[in-house]
């Protein structure tokens, strides 16, 4: 049974704290064969099975795309969220079996660009790290900009200095440095590629900048995967399967259709990719649509739902799944 | 009807609708001022209109920002004072996209991002500055294009790869080699130029009347 991309059988061969928020695990194939190839920026979905449910995260493989022995990924601790992390840090050991999906790329450089600026946001540089050794293999033109909130906190950031010091520029909040965008944005060559990985506002700040000085809207990349939101618990009808399921105050709209038995198409599982977009085939409530996919037009029309991040409060809902 | 009949219909001034029709035939917009440091504007002949225009809706001192490369061909200089009232910080008068090439190409290397570019005018001016502008990093889905004056096509023979520039006539004779080309819808961008191809490949000797289809 898969829904989402193909998946992989692998086995936890390392776990390395490297602060005290931010965890690396490394998997490798059980079969002990290659990893599919990915580029830079390429994310895998991991399974957790936690006791009852199984939760499915997605995170940036951060690990070099030259190297098909492992990947990598590392996460950050969220005490507040709805507990992938949190399973994550407490529950997985090297030698666990585990699966992820095969490599989904929603974040790529794009090769055309004379330049390419990487703007990182605290663990937003997990993606970067892959496209740094993507870039450094070919010979490209490339900048990091890095903010962190303290030293302490500041993953990977002595690697990164110590590989590529001429490229990459540290911030720390701590100190009350800031990235001086518009003037960083303002000096930059024809050709220039900007890719913003990090908080919210700060994707948000990047691509209004950026097009408040004119940059094209092909050449600013961003990449946000939203958890899904918790809130009241709802019903919903499943025509084609002709199932009636139940979604949980912590669980996704996608998460009780899978476990209820039924398949549904997802590939990044955070509003991003357009793969979930289902039919809504009635409908008496109000959608609480939280996905970057839906035009609002959409959105307003009542006639679609991202049911990886996106839920509903109301009497009846009718999904063609 | 074939995919090549595409008749262009005149409506008010130099603006002229052109019928789409298959993929890749190009489609033009109406220009439009968005925020940039620079702008660049290539204009031939009419397209100098289209300048005129967008000044209308333009904010004051947006033209000191803005460098313009005007081709008048046949339109003279009934163009060129108007364009001049703008105060551009540059105005380039020349006589010929080849001539206006090296200017071109000097201001594209020293640009930065935020440089905002509109092309107006004839088809074959747009697509060669659109290859240009392309090739110096700015995606083609971000240069804003609006055609105006004539329709004469940039086509390239399929046989002998020579460039015809401003046909008007369908079917032609290929400037370089001789052959005559039916002219397709069929756009190159690489090339900046639409296909030709032999119309009497299979029956040689048998080439049908030859009619103005763009003026
Ligand atoms: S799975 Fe990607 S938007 Fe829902």
């Amino acid at each position: 049974m898969s829904a989402g991309a193909a998946k992989i059988p692998v086995t936890v061969a390392e776990v390395t704290p490297v602060n005290e928020l931010v965890t690396r695990f490394k998997f490798v194939r059980r079969d002990g064969g290659p990893m599919p190839t990915f580029s830079g920026g390429a994310h895998t979905v991991v399974e957790m099975n936690d006791r009852d449910r199984v939760r499915r995260n997605p995170y940036s493989i951060m690990s070099d795309p030259g190297d098909r022995g492992a990947y990598s990924i590392s996460i950050r601790r969220d005490d507040n969220g709805r507990g992938g992390s949190l399973f994550m840090h407490r529950q997985v050991r090297p030698g666990m079996e585990m699966v992820i999906s095969n490599p989904v790329n929603l974040f790529a450089l794009d090769l055309r660009a004379r330049k390419h600026l990487l703007l990182a946001g605290g663990i937003g540089i997990t993606p970067f790290l892959a496209q740094i050794k993507q870039l450094s293999a070919m010979n490209g033109n490339f900048e990091l900009h890095y903010s962190v909130r303290s030293a302490s906190l500041a993953s990977y950031a002595d690697e990164l200095v110590a590989n590529h010091r001429s490229r990459v520029h540290l911030y720390h909040d701590e100190r009350g440095e800031q990235i001086d965008l518009p003037a960083l944005l303002d000096g930059q060559p024809l050709g220039t590629h900007v890719y913003v990985c990090g908080p919210k506002g700060m994707i948000a700040w990047v691509r209004n900048t950026a097009t408040a000085l004119g940059w094209p809207r092909e050449a600013v990349h961003h990449e946000e995967f939203l958890a899904p939101a918790s809130g009241k618990p709802f019903e919903v009808m499943l025509a084609r399967s002709n199932k009636l399921i139940r979604v949980g105050e912590h669980q996704s709209l996608l998460e009780a259709i899978e476990a209820a038995g039924v398949e549904a198409p997802y590939l990044c599982r955070g509003g991003a990719c357009g793969q979930c977009e289902t039919d809504v085939l009635e409908h008496e409530g109000t959608f609480l649509h939280k996905d970057h996919w839906l035009t609002p037009t959409q959105c307003a029309s009542g006639t679609k739902i991202m049911p990886c991040v996106s839920r509903f409060e109301g009497r009846t809902l009718v999904l063609d799944r | 009807m074939s995919c090549g009949e595409s008749q262009p219909k005149r409506s008010r001034g130099s603006k002229s609708v052109l019928e789409g029709s298959i993929p890749s035939r190009p489609v033009y917009g109406v220009l439009e001022i968005r925020p940039g440091r620079l702008h660049l504007m290539v204009a031939d002949a009419e397209g100098a209109e289209a300048i005129l225009d967008l000044a209308a809706s333009a904010p004051a001192d947006f033209f000191a920002a803005a460098h313009i490369i005007y081709l008048p061909k046949k339109s003279g200089d009934r163009f060129v004072a108007r364009l001049q009232q703008l105060v551009p910080a540059q105005l380039y008068v020349g006589p010929s996209y080849d001539a206006a090439l090296p200017r071109l190409r000097r201001v594209l290397a020293g640009a930065h991002m935020g440089l905002q570019v509109y092309l107006a005018g004839t088809e074959g001016l747009m697509g060669q500055a659109m290859l240009e502008v392309t090739q110096a990093g700015v995606p083609h889905s971000a240069i804003q294009t609006e055609h105006r004056g004539s329709t004469v096509r940039r086509v390239q023979c399929v046989h002998c790869k020579g460039i015809t520039e401003e046909v008007t006539h369908d079917p032609f004779q290929c400037a370089h080699c001789g052959l005559h080309l039916f002219v397709r819808d069929h756009y190159s961008r690489r090339i900046a130029a639409f296909q030709g191809v032999r119309v009497d490949a299979e029956d040689p000797g048998n080439i049908p009347e030859s009619v103005e289809r763009f003026r």
